[in-house]
């Protein structure tokens, strides 16, 4: 498998690996038996992510797409955050395996999945905001 | 500890041994005429292919004229099994058995084969990677062909009763092929004794360079030609002989079939010292039967981690190893072997393959053993499924 120097680096040194006791929002996408889950905490403070955690299961891709993902949302407002894709998540480590996109699609959903429990949380309903969450195709 | 480099992953590939290689050498620069050549240094090449063959056919208890070069095991099972195939359909003959856990050279064979009217049986194997003869016995029919089952599985290194299925095969008046690409050097293998009709094997498991391999066939047995051209390896593979990397093959399996003996009394006490070693990190369970099994090979699945994000861990140590993760394979699925014995998707993806030989030395085996179970530990740390097990909450 072809790595990128980034993901290598996020893989062997992921960023905001952990988890927040009060998060505000807490998203989890994937399932065991594919091989991957990751598991996202939010803390929001007046429309800005505070702070962000992670635990993942899976492959090497997956621990950095979760660890980038993480670190392009931190600090920025939800609105930002929103608009996360998995493209830039790609970018922004120099390439994935074609393989391995689908990560890059998990990491960004597990966002959205942890946004979505915070505006429910907030009594919003998030599925205008964020639409459906689908599985990715893999 | 020291940070080492230890290759642990033997069943994928072996380095050219120096023996081998300076063998080859000479077929380069100097030695290097077509064997097909009437001249000196054609017929130099000649007689060392045939040398190299007598060497290969001396390794399996055959006969020079039974064995003929491929370019690798994979080609081997191939031909075998389409070659099988074709002929025997011919006699109105078109069923195959095989197993549920052969290499993919063979079960996509037979796959094809199945898009091309040959009926296909898949018998199980139980939850310790074995084969019951029984099941073959069972399972042949008036129309069988032929039965291919692996000699050694080349993830989980079962060996399996060859001879008890070969001898089941006979009575029926079945042909018997058998991938043995594993186990050739690290078993004994008689091919007569043990009633082999065909069997495949690659020199790059066995020291020998990439791009080698060998199919014997029994004597009497006539498989169509698989390469149409030249006169070489008896008219049945054309093609201009790779000289060098059939010297080389001869060498490497001499090689490897002498001190068969010797070498695993070293190698199994170190292979079982790293088995009892990884099995005393909780949750973890050892993949195939503990003593049918190849002598450096074992196969361990580690709970609420996945097998790539090991393996990379690992390589960061200096330890090349081996999974049978989905992530490894670049397919949705882990293993079929793991799942042919029964384990669940989530533990297949959690598992781990070393297979090491006798220059994996006792200070390796300690490296080992005192960095993976950190790996194990800081992989469960970030690890969601790892948390839900240790609550007693479902993950699947």
């Amino acid at each position: 498998m072809l790595y990128s120097e980034k993901v290598l680096d996020h893989f062997s040194n992921p960023r905001n690996v952990g988890e927040i006791e009060d998060a505000d929002g807490i998203g989890e996408v994937g399932n065991a038996k594919c091989g991957d889950i990751m598991k996202m905490y939010l803390k929001i403070d007046k429309g800005i992510i505070s702070d962000v955690k992670f635990k993942t299961y899976g492959c090497g891709a997956a621990v950095a797409t979760s660890s980038m993902a993480t670190e392009l949302i931190k600090g920025k407002p939800v609105e930002d955050a929103l608009k996360l894709t998995n493209a830039a998540v790609v970018e922004a480590l120099d390439g994935l395996p074609a393989v391995k996109i689908h990560c890059s699609v998990l990491a960004e959903q597990a966002i959205k999945s942890a946004l979505s429990d915070y505006y429910t949380r907030q009594g919003i309903d998030p599925l205008p905001i964020i639409g459906e969450i689908k599985e990715p195709e893999e | 500890m020291e940070k080492r480099f230890i290759y642990a992953d033997n069943a994928a590939t072996t380095a050219v041994s120096e023996e081998v290689l300076n063998a080859m050498l000479p077929y380069f620069r100097t030695a290097y005429g077509n064997a097909s050549s009437i001249y000196k240094l054609g017929r130099d090449a000649q007689r060392d292919v045939e040398a190299a063959r007598e060497k290969v056919a001396k390794a399996l208890g055959a006969e020079p004229r039974e064995i003929f070069f491929t370019s690798c095991g994979s080609e081997a099972d191939n031909w075998a099994i389409k070659g099988a195939a074709e002929t025997m359909a011919k006699k109105g003959k078109r069923h195959i058995i095989t197993s549920v856990f052969e290499h993919h050279a063979v079960l996509h064979t037979c796959e094809y084969l199945e898009k091309h009217g040959i009926e296909v049986t898949y018998v199980p194997v139980s939850d310790k990677g074995l084969i019951d003869p029984e099941d073959i016995r069972k399972a042949i029919r008036e129309d069988t062909a032929l039965v291919t089952i692996m000699f050694a599985n080349n993830e989980i290194g079962t060996i399996q009763p060859i001879a008890e299925i070969a001898e089941i095969c006979h009575e029926k008046g079945v042909l018997f092929h058998t991938d043995a690409v594993q186990a050739v050097g690290h078993v004994d293998i008689d091919v007569k004794k043990m009633g082999i009709d065909m069997l495949s094997l690659s020199g790059h498991k066995i020291h020998a360079q990439k791009g080698i391999g060998a199919l014997y066939v029994r004597k009497g047995i006539i498989l169509p030609n698989l390469i149409h051209g030249g006169g070489q390896e008896r008219g049945k593979r054309a093609g201009t002989e790779n000289v060098p990397a059939i010297v080389g093959l001869g060498v490497a399996i001499e090689n490897a079939t002498k001190n068969i003996a010797e070498r695993n009394a070293v190698i199994i006490p170190r292979r079982n010292r790293l088995i009892d070693g990884i099995l005393q990190i909780p949750y973890t369970r050892l993949n195939g039967d503990r003593d049918k099994r190849l002598p450096g090979n074992l196969n361990i699945s580690i709970e609420g981690i996945e097998g790539e994000s090991l393996l990379l861990m690992l390589d960061m140590n200096g330890i090349c190893a081996s999974s049978g993760s989905a992530c490894t394979s670049g397919s949705l699925d882990p293993s079929h072997v793991l799942l042919s014995i029964g384990l669940k998707h989530e533990i297949a993806h959690g598992s781990l393959r070393l297979s090491i030989e006798d220059d994996t030395s006792d200070e390796d085996v300690d490296y080992i053993l005192s960095v993976l179970p950190g790996i194990v530990s800081r992989l469960r740390e970030m690890s969601p499924v790892w948390e839900k097990m240790m609550k007693g909450e479902a993950y699947e």
